[in-house]
């Protein structure tokens, strides 16, 4: 059996013991490697499939010959998740999110000239299968702000066109010097598929209808700048995120579910706060089992009594490109569940109304609700930087260090 | 040939009942005696016949998989008929009915002749499935009359279901004039285009669109539908409608019925259906991605439920060989699929025998006697005095550890790597000759 399969991701995962942050930094490539090549044996897999850069080769002919070489890190069969990864916010404890938001306010408040040198030079790869504004840029200008270089590979511009897989693409990307892949993908899981295919770190930028992570943390930030003062307060003086943080927060999200991965990632990651997630849209759009995602998920198909509950209310785009074959009466649609000014100020005046975008005006919410007093619209994409740019510095911090001169914060 | 003479083993025949120490003696390719152990000594020393000692072991018919992918011609990467045949010698098959959709199709008497040939090199013995309609495309039936001469045992167009109703009428109308099943793949592919997965909540939170029970209920109540229709119109129709892969409750219900009302319906569970959940996709693992999906507990209770009370008669694995690059892509993109041949009498054993207290013999019978009925395989899945010598030998409470890389199929594909499984193989014998001997294959 060769050494990508998934069954060895499956084995591994979790019982690998690498530490993040410095003890992996020390530890560097000699220890990552022979953890590696331990798998393959306690898997019993002959590495009769090699992948084509035979990545061994390397440190012989380095110290003799005084070529630079670029550091791989790791052999190419690794098979496992990489802890520094952001694929899916199930993952994530309420003491990650703890952690990861933190850092978020730590990198927003440093000064930008220091924070560029935060990770000066380290590596980003934005691997882009589907097209995106605010999640392609957002990552981009954080991954610059904290100082790494960036290069952007897009489906329709690259060999992906020419048919090479997900799995070589990554590897080749590895071998380029990208120490973390930021993926977005029509396809669900194809986060777990580059993970185990490359060992790298891997950020989550969208994939299918599954999850969309820095998005979940995003909202969340939003929502936290938007509670009463005194909740914000205890907040900040606590410094820390706890289990009841949103209790009594109730959290309508309004319809696309089905389609909606920006809906599993925050009906996965409210919840763990003490927040109410309700789900609601059309029975096209909204299966009944879509509350079976996850503790503290209701669903309330009738806008008005949904509104009534909200102090946060989500609103989506219905995914035209995934709709394969399910038909939608768009009058009726807007008619029932479009978010407008006498809808708001009848049921919920004093809600704020978040979007992950792209928005259609007129489609799902009127023009006067995206621009007007309740929208925070505009704060999420801010949010979002800066919530990247965690995930970024989670992710690298968790990745061996390959760059000398980059120096660590703190 | 050389005779062979089988001693002190356990023979478990259940196309007889037999169910008792025997001492088996092949002649010829051929079931030639069978006694009371040391019985036969005599004979053999006379005709220096070749002892193998099956003490401790279980003596049975070969085992006979109705439902096979083979892969040739045309995809020789995944399969060979020489390999997946080895596979399935390993995995105590001797009998093996390769399904049509290969490439090209096998919709032709040259294709089923081809799939035959001595050239083929198959470790056992072959029976080609061929296509119901011209190329699997649903619009015009084969020349079943044709097919049937050239060694065709079914006909089927597995994967692409009939859906049009005056056509698999006219199939099953046709193929009960020549005397054989049509197999449907059910399942109601104009509503799960784009599927990957069973429909439900797992579904939803993966992602993933998922294919409904319907689907499948729907066609294999359409079909059965059709086949009261064509009893009604002429009462003596030998029609017979073999349902392949039957995964969920509702589908099983449908058998259920049909059967009691007399009509001729078999149907056929394959392991992974019985053994595993939806719950294996984990984090979209693709040796879990088949088709018909993995379904819910629930329904894998069904089909257990099913397989005690004998509405179920056959276990046939679906063996499906891919590419390991094939398998390793985005889990929408991957193939459907797994490899079963050397897994699904551990798996029969495992979950029908040790969990669910199912006899031995009934869990033999379902492998080997019936499926070998259902498609009238003659002299097959039998020790019957005058049966081929297809037999297998193995050790019922050994456990052993199955591995995915030392699978002799060109393929490894399977959920089941590194699983622990009862019932060790020991030999399997196509014909009086052994193809699969575990002492050689350990060397």
């Amino acid at each position: 059996m060769a050494p990508f399969c998934h069954r060895s991701g499956t084995m591994l995962n979790g019982s690998m013991p690498i530490k993040r942050k410095t003890a992996a930094n020390k530890a560097g490539r000699k220890t990552h490697a022979a953890k590696i090549a331990g798998n393959g044996a306690g898997n019993g897999h002959s590495s009769s499939i090699r992948p084509l850069l035979a990545l061994e080769v390397s440190p012989s002919i380095s110290p003799r010959n005084k070529i630079a070489i670029p550091q791989f890190h790791g052999s190419a069969a690794t098979g496992f998740l990489h802890p520094g990864s952001a694929i899916s916010v199930s993952h994530f404890s309420v003491e990650d999110v703890d952690r990861i938001l933190t850092e978020a306010s730590e990198l927003e408040a440093m000064p930008v000239a220091r924070r560029a040198l935060c990770y000066a030079k380290r590596r980003v790869a934005l691997l882009f299968y589907e097209s995106s504004t605010r999640t392609r840029t957002s990552f981009e200008l954080a991954a610059k702000s904290l100082g790494a270089d960036t290069a952007l590979v897009s489906a329709l511009s690259s060999s992906i066109e020419k048919g090479e897989s997900l799995k070589d693409t990554g590897i080749t990307l590895r071998s380029l010097g990208a120490e973390c892949i930021i993926l977005r993908h029509p396809n669900s899981g194809a986060p777990y598929l580059l993970a185990r295919s490359t060992g790298l770190p891997i950020l989550n930028a969208g994939d299918g209808s599954h999850e969309h992570p820095s998005q979940a943390l995003l909202d969340l930030r939003t929502i936290l700048a938007h509670l009463p003062p005194s909740a914000r307060t205890a907040v900040k003086q606590n410094h820390s995120i706890h289990d009841r943080v949103l209790q009594g927060v109730t959290v309508t999200i309004v319809g696309d579910i089905l389609h909606s991965r920006v809906a599993r990632s925050n009906a996965l990651l409210l919840p763990k706060l003490g927040a109410r997630v309700v789900f609601c849209g059309p029975q096209v759009l909204l299966p009944e089992y879509a509350a079976a995602i996850g503790p503290g998920v209701e669903i309330e198909r009738n806008f008005e009594r949904a509104l009534k509950q909200s102090n946060v209310v989500m609103m989506l785009r219905i995914q035209k490109e995934r709709l394969a074959g399910l038909e939608i009466d768009l009058e009726e649609y807007i008619e029932q569940y479009q978010l407008h000014k006498q809808r708001l100020a009848a049921f919920a005046p004093a809600a704020i109304i978040l979007h992950p975008g792209p928005v259609i005006r007129g489609l799902e919410i009127a023009s006067e609700i995206t621009d007007g007093p309740n929208s925070a619209i505009a704060e999420q994409v801010y949010h979002g930087s800066i919530i990247r740019m965690a995930l970024l510095a989670r992710a690298l911090d968790a990745y061996p260090k390959r760059n000398e001169h980059s120096s660590k914060r703190r | 040939m050389t005779a062979i003479l089988i001693q002190g083993g356990h023979l478990v025949d259940p196309s007889t009942g037999m169910d008792e120490r025997r001492d088996l003696y092949i002649r010829d390719g051929r079931v030639a005696a069978l006694e009371l152990p040391g019985k036969l000594n005599a004979l053999a020393k006379k005709e220096r016949a070749k002892i193998v000692d099956a003490t401790g072991m279980v003596v049975a018919p070969g085992l006979v998989d109705i439902h096979v992918h083979l892969r040739e011609p045309g995809q020789a990467y995944k399969e060979t008929i020489a390999s997946g045949t080895q596979a399935a010698a390993a995995g105590g098959f001797t009998s093996v009915c390769a399904m049509p959709n290969t490439s090209p199709v096998n919709d032709s008497p040259e294709t089923t002749r081809w799939m035959q040939a001595a050239d083929r090199h198959a470790a056992v013995h072959v029976f080609p499935i061929a296509a119901a309609t011209l190329g699997s495309r649903g619009e015009a039936v084969a020349d079943y009359k044709s097919l049937q001469a050239a060694g065709a045992v079914a006909v089927s167009d597995d994967g692409k279901p009939i859906l049009d109703d005056s056509i698999m009428l006219e199939a099953l109308a046709q193929a009960a004039r020549v005397g054989l099943p049509v197999i449907q793949h059910a399942e109601d592919t104009r509503v799960t285009q784009g599927a990957s997965m069973n429909a439900g909540a797992l579904a939803f939170s993966l992602g993933l669109r998922g294919m409904s029970v319907d689907a499948e209920s729907g066609i294999v109540e359409r079909d059965i539908e059709l086949l009261a229709r064509l009893r009604k119109s002429d009462p003596a129709s030998r029609a017979h409608l073999h349902v392949a892969h039957l995964s969920t409750a509702k589908a099983l219900e449908a058998v259920r019925r049909a059967k009691h009302s007399g009509l001729r319906v078999t149907c056929e569970v394959a392991p992974h259906h019985f053994a595993l959940t939806q719950a294996a996709i984990g984090d979209y693992n693709t040796d879990a991605k088949m088709n018909p999906p993995l379904r819910s507990e629930e329904d894998r209770l069904a089909l257990i439920g099913g397989i005690v009370d004998g509405t179920v008669d056959a276990i046939a694995t679906d063996h499906a060989p891919h590419a390991l690059h094939e398998k390793e892509q985005e889990f929408e993109r991957a193939p459907n699929g797994i490899i079963g041949l050397e897994t699904a009498l551990g798996l029969s054993l495992l979950v029908l025998h040790r969990q669910h207290r199912m006899p031995l013999t009934r869990v033999l019978a379902l492998l080997s006697s019936q499926p070998a009925q259902v498609l009238h395989l003659k002299h097959r899945g039998s020790l019957a005095v005058g049966s081929f010598a297809d037999v297998v030998l193995f050790r019922p409470n050994d456990d052993w550890q199955f591995r995915a890389s030392e699978s002799k199929s060109k393929s490894r594909n399977t959920p089941f790597d590194g699983w622990k499984l009862p019932g060790r193989i020991q030999m399997t014998m196509s014909e009086g000759r052994i193809v699969h001997d575990v002492r050689l294959s350990t060397k």
